[in-house]
Order: structure tokens, then sequence, then C-alpha cells
């Protein structure tokens, strides 16, 4: 007899053991399979070590992207950042660099994510109010004032109106003298998920996507070191996704945005390496971490064997990843938030994260105070510096449960990819509603459970206690932020040419309605202090609204 | 218990620029489940366009869901606006993320008639509704 099949044997009968005597509670993952009460060899009898993990920073990157990983420095530690003006925000970025943060993350308000200049009445409450308002590249001047473009790295949370930001920091950088092929960051751009989770859509999926492909290939052409795209899971996790839904619609958006950028004649290996991830570390610890594992190795072998890339930094899977997750932040006894987000921290450090944000904890509350995002940022320096964490890669590598997981993951975002695919791929059954059904299914399981107190949740349904209402610091919006906005707007305005702005509309116009690339005419709008509102009127007038479709 | 024989009516509103549209959708399916007729507008909707439906649909209630800080001047609006059309007979309910206690009683000052934040039961909200417009 193999020993494999006597541990199998033997297992058998310890958990009939077991079962003599106490009863097992019945366990699901979150993705909803049932777990065994321990997993041994057996559990794993097809591994294959070289095929399955093979040796970080090697092909299929189970074990992380690069080789050394964290022995060698730490993940880039990224708050996300922003509120007011951009002078406040530029305060704060100044705060969070001096305190040990070591790359920027751009919080904008919905106002500029919407593409409405600060004086649209439609959102004299929106300005400043959850991110910093920019109207001209006036803005983003300020905001990066004092800050080399060439020396830091910044990432930005903008979707519909991503063109127009990427253009404002191209033209911060020549401003300050820095060549193209120097700023480093990362641009969201993934609006496939904004239709499915985050609402921050402008344009039906058709126009949209040929604005992320003029992204993709502008960068592609221009920014060596940018990333064009960070494809985001986090969101749909919020929105009810369990974590094989995450990693497969995340993975089947990534795959629809390569063959736009394959069908616009740029070669694969050109664009893929610069293809940037987002995930959140959410409830459980051991799937989450084997989530993120399970989503580099199948994105390895998806862009080795489906797409033909040879570079193998096109296989390699970069992740930003968020630890915790807003939804999980609790208004009740808000300190114990600060648990929460540490150990979705640890989680996404032991998943290989690149760089990493930590959920404030007063989230729950209102945009986060410095303060709490103190706090966020000594929990990442904690786990960096204190806990040892760091030494060895991919510890949890050969753990029976967390291959387990990890193969379990795989082999269900597999079946549900393909499953895309025969439905009619991801951009159809955004359209048709059918991913934001599905996902709203689990949202409402979930808040039935919390209700039921079937999912636990400590402070909200299990060991609560009265709370005194009490002086607790939150974020306060400035009352002078929407007058300074305008004033600034009226300035810029007021000093600029307006036949020039005019006319670069106009060619953006035209070439909206042709095929070409948009991103050097926008890019020439903004040079001239045209607004984000200016060219999101001229965008909307070309592309059309969108119709969301109706899931409830 | 109830002496309609009519469902209650609901329009379930995502005013201004806010995407968070988790807890809007499902407190529509849980309203649904309590036996409640429930319309929900989709995102980005102004307060112009929401009376509009409010009033097409001769909804009972009309709950407005808001995460993003500004649930005091929108309540205001959408009640001027009410005021104005002369439907201001509705029930008007508020929920999603109402900071503090503060903001909480300036609502119910203003004019709301409910304020339900992030995680309340949806027993809560449908017991109020019945019993509001039952």
């Amino acid at each position: 007899m193999k020993e494999i099949d006597e541990i199998k044997r033997d297992k058998n009968k310890w958990v009939q053991d077991c079962l003599n005597k106490r009863p097992i509670k019945e366990a699901k993952s979150v993705s909803g399979f049932d777990l065994d009460v321990v997993y041994t060899p057996a559990d794993l009898d097809d591994f294959d070590y070289k095929r399955d993990l093979g040796f970080p920073g090697e092909y299929p990157y189970t074990r992380g992207v690069y080789s050394s990983m964290y022995r060698s420095s730490p993940w880039t530690m990224r708050q996300y950042a922003g509120f007011g003006t951009a002078e406040e925000t530029n305060e704060r970025y100044k705060y969070l660099l001096k305190e040990g943060n070591t790359g920027l993350s751009v919080a904008f308000d919905l106002a500029t994510q919407m593409g409405f200049d600060s004086d649209d009445p439609m959102v004299e409450e929106e300005v400043g109010r959850v991110g910093v308002a920019v109207d001209t590249v006036k803005d983003m001047e300020t905001i990066f004032h004092g800050m080399p473009l060439d020396k830091i790295t910044t990432s930005f949370t903008i979707n519909g109106v991503a063109p127009i930001i990427l253009a404002m920091y191209v033209v911060v950088a020549e401003k300050q003298g820095v060549p193209l092929e120097k700023i480093g960051g990362t641009l969201q751009n993934d609006i496939l998920k904004e239709y499915i989770a985050r609402g921050t859509w402008l344009f039906p999926p058709g126009p949209s996507l040929r604005l992320v492909t003029d992204i993709i290939e502008y960068c592609t052409r221009n920014l060596p070191r940018f990333n064009p795209i960070s494809i985001c899971g986090a969101h749909l996790r919020g929105a009810g996704a369990n974590p094989v839904q995450e990693g497969a619609y995340t993975l089947s958006n990534a795959i629809t945005y390569v063959n736009y950028a394959m069908k616009r004649g740029l070669d694969v290996d050109s664009f893929a390496p610069r293809l940037s991830f987002l995930f959140a570390n959410r409830e459980e610890f051991f799937e989450e971490i084997a989530k993120m594992r399970a989503i580099r190795r199948l994105w390895a072998r998806i862009m080795k064997e489906r797409f033909g890339a040879k570079d193998p930094k096109s296989m390699m899977l970069r992740v930003f990843a968020s630890g915790g997750a807003g939804i999980d932040l609790t208004k009740e006894q808000p300190e114990t938030n600060i648990i929460r987000a540490a150990i979705g921290t640890l989680g996404v450090v032991l998943g290989g994260a690149q760089a990493i944000m930590t959920c404030p904890y007063d989230e729950a509350y209102a945009i986060p105070t410095e303060n709490s995002e103190r706090i966020a940022l000594r929990t990442q320096q904690i786990i960096a510096y204190e806990s040892g964490v760091t030494k060895v890669v991919d510890p949890l590598g050969g753990s029976y449960y967390v291959e387990f997981l990890t193969n379990r993951i795989e082999g269900e975002m597999k079946k549900m990819m393909a499953d895309v695919e025969k439905k009619g791929g991801m951009v159809k059954l955004i359209e048709s509603g059918y991913v934001q059904g599905e996902i709203l299914k689990g949202a409402y399981e979930e808040e039935k459970k919390l209700i039921s107190g079937e999912k636990a949740k400590v402070g909200v349904n299990m060991f609560r206690i009265e709370e005194e209402v009490r002086e607790f610091e939150l974020h306060q919006m400035s009352a002078d932020t929407l007058k300074n906005q305008l004033e600034k707007l009226k300035e810029v305005k007021k000093k600029r040419n307006e036949q020039k702005v005019k006319s670069s509309l106009d060619r953006l116009r035209s070439v909206l309605k042709g095929d070409e690339n948009t991103i050097p005419y926008i890019i020439d709008v903004v040079r001239e202090y045209g607004t984000v509102g200016e060219i999101t009127v001229v965008m909307k007038e070309v592309f059309g609204k969108f119709r969301e479709p109706s899931i409830v | 218990m109830s002496e309609r024989d009519v469902p209650i009516r609901v329009l379930v509103a995502k005013p201004g620029l806010d995407g968070h549209d988790r807890g809007a959708k499902v407190v529509v399916k849980a309203l649904r489940d309590a036996g409640m007729e429930v319309i929900y507008t989709g995102l980005h909707q102004n307060v112009d366009q929401i009376v509009a439906t409010a009033i097409q649909e001769d909804v009972d209630v009309i709950g407005l869901s808001i995460l993003n800080g500004v649930h005091i001047p929108i309540s205001k609006k959408l009640l001027k606006k009410l005021k104005e059309k002369g439907v201001e007979d509705k029930t008007i309910i508020v929920g999603g993320l109402i900071p503090t206690e503060e903001d909480f009683e300036k609502l119910k000052e203003i004019g709301i008639d409910g304020v339900f934040p992030t995680s309340t039961p949806f027993d809560t909200i449908v017991a109020f509704i019945k019993e509001k417009v039952g």
C-alpha cells in the first residue's frame, strides 16, 4: 500500500474517532465548499512541487513574484488619502511620507471622479468631501508640490475620468522637468468593475473600453515605468463577491483588457508586465491567502498558455492589496477595527503583496484622520519590522491546508471563468446585469447571516456593549473648501487662453469621433488648463450614456 | 396587523454621485421579501428625478441610501422639492453611513421620519414602515 493511501485510510479512521468522541461542527469556506477538520498529504495526492509551486520569483509564481520578496525590502506602504483642496491633501501626503509611507495613493472627490467641475451646481455638497477636488492641472501641481515625480510613485483611484488624470500627471511631470520615462505609478482605470460594483462609470462599456485601451497604448509607448491599469477584485468583494468570484471575475476582466490591447496591435509582452491588480483581504485568513496564491498561479498560466507571453514579467501578477476591507469595519466598538485591519494586513503580507494599504479604524464613520492613518501605517510597520514574518518567503507554502485551498480555489475559479466565456464574456454579462446579480446574492445572504448571528461579528452580533455617546475625533470637512476651490477655479479660468482651450477641445471632439488614440489630445486640453468637466462634457456628447441594467 | 389590502409601495433611491449600492440593493430585496412593492432608482439620481419617480410610481415611502456624508444637504433638498410638488405626505427614511448621534438628530429635526444607519437589521426597517404606513 502506498504511503498516501495509508494516510487517507488513517485520516478516515481518525475523523471517525473524532466523531465518536464529540460532534464535529460543519464548516464551510467563504467561497462555499466544505472544510475538513484537518488536512494531510492525502488531500494533496496529485501535488507536484515544481509544477504547482516552484521557487519564488519563478513560474508559476505561486510563492511570490520576486525571488527574495520581503527579505530584500518590505512592500510599498501606500495609504489611501485625499480630501478637501489640493493644499490640504498636499499637507496630508507630506505628513504620511514623514511617518514612513513609501508611496502615495490619491483619493479624489466624487465630483472629480464623475467628471464634474467644482462650480457645477449638481455637485456643491460633494466638493472635497470624500477625496481631493481636482478641476484643472493647477490642482494636480499643488497636490504634488515639493514631491518630485521621479522620486515617488503614486496610485490613482480613478476610472471614468482616468484619461484626464493621466494627462494631468503627465503635464505636472513636464512642469517639474521630469522626463516621462522616469515617472512611476498606477492608474486604476478598471472601468468594468465600476459597472459591477463601484459606480463611477460615465459612458457605455464600448467607448469606455476604448479609453482604457488608449491609456494602455499611450503608457506602453511613453511611460515605461507606469502601470496603466489596476484590475480590481477588492470592490467586487466589498459588493458581496466571495473569494472565488473575486478572483474569477477579476481575471475575466483582465482577459478582456488584454484582448482589447492585443486587438489594438500591441504585442502582449509590451504591456502585460505593467498590468497591476488590487485585491482585498476580508474575513477568512487562510482562504484569502490561498486566494492570492491561486490567482497568481492561474494568471501566470493564462498569460503563458493562452496569450503566448514570452517575457516572464508578463506572467507575474503584481498586487496592491488592502489589509482589511471597508465593508467589515464596524461602528460598534470602533477600536476593534484596528485588530481587523491588522489581521487583514498580515494576510496580504503572507499572500505576497507588492504594495499595501491598511484600513484606518475610523472608516466606518468618515474619511480618516491623521491619527487613524498613522495607526494604520504603524500596523504595517509592526508587521514589517517587528513580527519577523518578512524573513522567509511564502512561509505558508507547503501547509497541507493552504495548498489544498490554493488548489481548490484555482479549480473553482477556472470553472467560473469558463462559464463566463461560455455565456459570452464579461462585457455582455455586465451589460445584462448577470455578474451584478450573482454578487448581490452573496451580499444579501451575508447580511441575513449577520442579522441572524450565523456569521459572527464581534461587537455587533456578539459581545455587544452599551456604548455611551463619546467624544471621538472624526475628520471634519473644512467649511471653506468649496469657497476656496471655486476661487481657485475662477482664477485659473481668468488667466487661461480661452481660444486655445476651445480649439483644443474641438480637436479632441473630432478625435473622439474617429479611432485615433485620444490621450495626446486630452493632454493638449489639460495643458491649456481645460477642466475635468469641460473634457467630460465633450466625451459625453460623443459617447452617450450608459443605461444601468435593472437587477433588483 | 395592517388594515391595508394593497401592498405598501416603496422607492429606494441612490441620490447624488455615491456608487455604494450594496446596502440599497439588499434593502430592496429585504423589503420585497417582506411583501412590499419596491422600485429601485439605480445610481446617480438627482433629487428632481427621485421626486418625479416617487410621484409617477405613487409610492408611500421614499428611502434614500447615502454613504458619502451628504445625507443632510440631500435630505433637505428632497424635502424641499416634495413640498414644492405638494407631495410631502410621503414617509421619508434615510439609510447608510450616518456617523454621529448629532447627524441622526439633525435628520429627524429637518423632517426625516426614520433613520437607519449601516448594520440596522432588516426587521427594524420593515417594522417601522409597516407601523407608519401599514
